[in-house]
């Protein structure tokens, strides 16, 4: 059985991947799936702790973030889709029209 | 045999994370997106946590990875993030930030103690989590419907079209 702790590290590291994706890229919809690697990484610190600890709640939570993920990248891609429609393009950097 | 797969996985999970922030096209990126989902499934396999594999395989590599092909192919406006980078320096500024950032993660995780001594794997399949699901966490479970509710109600009016 390979320990705990070798999954919290490669969690992180995901994490970090996803975090620099997030960082920079300008298309939402990659920085989008980024996101959702930091979700996945999360995910498997999760259930590494909840294996360390010897209980099944770990994995409940998991199934949570699973469900508002889920949730999430609907709600996230209508709203790319509605602004794609305004503006004809796609770039981070030029939606700053709630900028004063 | 435990720890080939792990570092195969890890290397796997690892390279498409990559490939998903290096590549341009985001078709690309999707494909490589798919391919780390699969990879952190078949982690939680290793894990013992079948239930949630499965589920993984179902609600990501499926529904959303299918979202996020299907999201690209309405927009598709070619090719992306071409042209000149107004914001360039801040980009590169970002990577020495995220080493950062890791190292301090690193630190963290690695001070804190995983203590206590190996316990016995974590029962993982469809019924421990089916049980711990609809008895302690019955009224979180039940708020998850409201809020998918809320997602499809939310979607349907973000993309109506007006007449």
């Amino acid at each position: 059985m390979v320990p705990e702790s070798y999954y919290v590290a490669l969690s992180a590291i995901l994490f970090c991947m996803g975090v620099l994706g997030v960082l920079i890229r300008r298309d939402p919809l990659v920085i989008f799936m980024s996101i959702e690697v930091m979700l996945n990484a999360a995910n498997l610190a999760l259930v590494a702790f909840g294996q360390r600890h010897g209980t099944t709640e770990g994995q409940a939570l998991v199934f949570f973030v699973m469900c508002v993920a889920a949730a999430e990248v609907a709600v996230g891609l209508a709203i790319i889709v509605a602004i794609f429609r305004q503006r004809r393009r796609l770039s981070v950097d030029e939606l700053s029209s709630l900028r004063g | 045999m435990s720890y080939v797969t792990f570092f195969l996985l890890a290397a796997l999970a690892i390279g498409s994370a990559a490939g998903l922030l290096l590549r341009r096209n985001p078709i690309h990126g999707a494909l490589f997106l798919v391919i780390n989902l699969g990879t952190i499934a078949a982690l939680f396999l290793t894990m013992r946590a079948e239930f949630l594999a499965a589920v993984q395989v179902i609600v990501y590599a499926g529904a959303i990875a299918v979202l996020f092909v299907f999201a690209i192919m309405v927009l598709i406006p070619g090719k992306e993030e071409t042209g000149p980078d107004p914001l360039r320096s801040q980009r590169l500024l970002s990577i020495p930030v995220v080493a950062v950032f890791l190292a301090l993660v690193s630190v963290v995780v690695g001070s804190a103690t995983l203590a206590g001594g190996a316990k016995p794997p974590v029962p993982g399949g469809a019924d421990a989590v089916g049980r711990i699901l609809f008895t302690d966490y019955l009224f979180p479970f039940e708020v998850t419907s409201v809020l998918l509710l809320a997602a499809i109600v939310g979607v349907m009016a973000l993309t109506k079209r007006r007449a």
